[in-house]
């Protein structure tokens, strides 16, 4: 290959241009995570005066043992897990059929009821009109309201339905009915066995949409006992209002210890989300997002 | 049982109308329609006023008196200005970012490397805006935080940034490139990987730079994709993601971080005020709205990719 002096010094340059962003990039996402780790395990006054940089000073679990022995912080704990997991269970009830009626060539009001769902994708009644419904509907203050009333999200039915024209056959079908099967047993016994990786996909996503669910309880519910992680975490974290949660006796004992216990509080809360996120990431390498979203 | 009981006829399937499948559709379908239809129905009280124990109907009209009363009132046009501000911001830094990245990690031969980067970039996507906010406020305390003890380090003294009204929207910004930069650059790479690769063949017999392909070859790949995205951000101009703006507001910086979503939160259900709140509300999405149509209008007009 012919190449000139330049051009391969062009090249060289390029190379080390793109090495050292893309370390720089990948330092500058990692180290507040990390510090935040580090920070956990920490004594707080090694972290109030700044010396604790790369690793742990004074090693300690003090920080967990508070945030662990909270009971607002455990409430709001359960409270966030029974929200996750009924609400991805409603979520897979409501999308999982519609977007399987909707992947059905030989279905009549198919288009009729995909505008239906995407018109809601670009319109809505706004936030004071939405709030007056749910009030009306008396789910405000409720277990539900976190629930149900959005559990439909149309961009997941959008991809569900794409997965399913791609991957259930049409013969299958076709062979299973002419046998007498029935849409429902079909579904039930054929199509939701083929499709795991979309429903792996659509709860994992939902779950951590629930699991983060800031603006719903925020607008919706008023009482401690419904309260879900984010709420406390709010409080907490930017509100500041530490002594309210720990029961501390020493305000200067709120001071130290509270700071360190804001970084275990984020650890504790971010950690499940850790947890999926090496099965999300499975799917992003099959590439199942991104294509049904092209279909 | 959702089976209509209609024997099947010989010739397959091609008769059946599965109009059962209705009953599939039919729970998301009610949800959607109290959710989503009855509130948009529920916008007329923008020209009313409502009071709840008279309901949408039994309240008085009074046509725009509320969007006057908004537009006249000291918090309007500074509320509107802010949220336009703000997007700005985020048009010109955060919205070229993932681009950036994606034209970079498109250019990483290692596939073990590229896989490291993304995992480690797509990572702060999915902490929740609480925790961001959150971790912001810890690093730069300017007592307690990586920030004041870096500035006492060096000799100077650390003020409170998130006091600073000059220094809100570039914490918003900054952050927002650092949690979203990653996973925003998916829909890029995805582009980036349906290019032909004989250009990239015929660039290479040419004696093209890398640099160069980027320029010719890439860049040009990525602008329908670009353009579809500019169009739907620029049709949310006048929103903004509302949690986290709420929650890095403090007294102190009200004056730069009142925006249209927050205000509307406060006003509504802060106050109770729904139909000045809702007035406000239809305001910000019929002005997005034309927005929207205007970029797209103006994309056809340049020969782009466009919408519809």
């Amino acid at each position: 290959m012919i190449r000139s002096n330049s051009e391969a010094f062009s090249d060289r340059a390029f190379q080390v241009f793109l090495s050292v962003t893309l370390v720089l990039i990948c330092a500058s996402v990692v180290y507040p995570l990390y510090f935040v780790i580090v920070a956990s395990f920490s004594d707080p006054d090694y972290v109030i005066n700044g010396y604790v940089w790369l690793y742990p000073r004074k090693p300690n679990v003090q920080a967990y043992e508070k945030v662990l022995e909270d009971e607002k912080i455990w409430r709001s704990y359960r409270n966030t897990f029974a929200y996750t997991s009924v609400g991805v269970l409603f979520h897979l009830l409501l999308i999982l059929p519609a977007a399987y009626a909707l992947s059905r060539k030989d279905f009549r009001f198919r288009n009729l009821f995909m505008v239906y769902f995407v018109i809601t994708m670009f319109f809505n009644g706004g936030l004071i009109p939405t709030y007056l419904t749910i009030l009306k509907l008396g789910m405000l203050d409720s277990f539900w309201v976190m629930v149900l009333p959005f559990a439909v999200n149309v961009f997941h039915i959008i991809v569900a339905r794409t997965f399913f024209q791609q991957n259930v056959p049409d013969e299958l079908k076709d062979a299973a009915f002419m046998d007498g099967c029935t849409n429902l047993r079909f579904f039930l016994a054929v199509v939701l066995p083929l499709s795991k990786a979309i429903i792996a996909v659509v709860a994992l996503f939902h779950a951590v949409s629930q699991w983060n669910q800031f603006f719903i309880p925020l607008i919706y519910l008023k009482s401690d006992v419904l309260m879900p992680l984010q709420i406390i975490l709010r409080t907490i974290l930017i509100a500041n209002l530490t002594a309210d949660v720990t029961d501390a006796v020493h305000w200067g004992d709120i001071m130290r210890v509270g700071e360190i216990l804001k970084y275990a509080l984020i650890v504790v809360s971010t950690v499940p989300i850790l947890m999926v996120y090496p099965f999300l990431q499975k799917y992003f390498s099959k590439g199942v997002m991104i294509g049904s979203i092209k279909g | 049982m959702l089976e209509s009981g209609r024997p099947l006829r010989g010739s397959g399937t091609a008769k059946r109308h599965n109009n059962d499948l209705i009953l599939f559709l039919l729970p998301a379908v009610i949800i959607v329609f109290v959710v989503n239809y009855v509130p948009m129905y529920g916008i007329i009280i923008a020209f009313k006023d409502f009071r709840i124990a008279r309901g949408i109907v039994g309240s008085p009209w009074v046509g725009f008196k509320h969007f006057e009363r908004f537009f006249n009132s000291a918090y309007g046009w500074p509320v509107v200005f802010n949220t336009l501000l703000l997007n700005l911001y985020i048009l010109l830094i955060a919205f070229p970012a993932p681009i950036f990245l994606a034209l970079l990690l498109n250019e990483v031969r290692n596939e073990r490397a590229k896989r490291f980067v993304q995992t480690v970039t797509y990572m702060p996507h999915f902490i929740s805006i609480v925790v961001i906010v959150g971790m912001i406020k810890l690093f730069l305390s300017p007592q307690a935080g990586l920030y004041g003890a870096a500035v006492r380090a060096i000799g100077a003294t650390p003020i409170n940034l998130l006091a600073a009204q000059q220094w809100f929207r570039t914490i918003y910004v900054v952050s927002d490139v650092w949690q979203h930069m990653g996973w925003s650059s998916i829909i890029y790479l995805a582009a980036l990987s349906a290019v032909d690769p004989n250009l990239y063949e015929a660039a290479r017999v040419d004696g093209a730079t890398r640099l160069q392909k980027i320029i010719h070859i890439d860049i040009p790949s990525l602008l329908p994709t670009i353009m579809i995205l500019l169009i739907l951000r620029v049709g949310v101009l006048m929103t903004i993601g509302f949690e986290k703006v709420f929650l890095m507001q403090n007294s102190l910086i009200l004056d730069v971080a009142e925006v249209l979503p927050t205000y509307v939160y406060k006003v509504g259900i802060g106050r109770s005020q729904f139909s000045f709140a809702t007035a406000v509300g239809l305001f910000q999405t019929f002005v997005n709205f034309v927005l929207l149509l205007a970029t797209n209008q103006l994309a056809k007009s340049m020969k782009q990719t466009t919408l519809w």
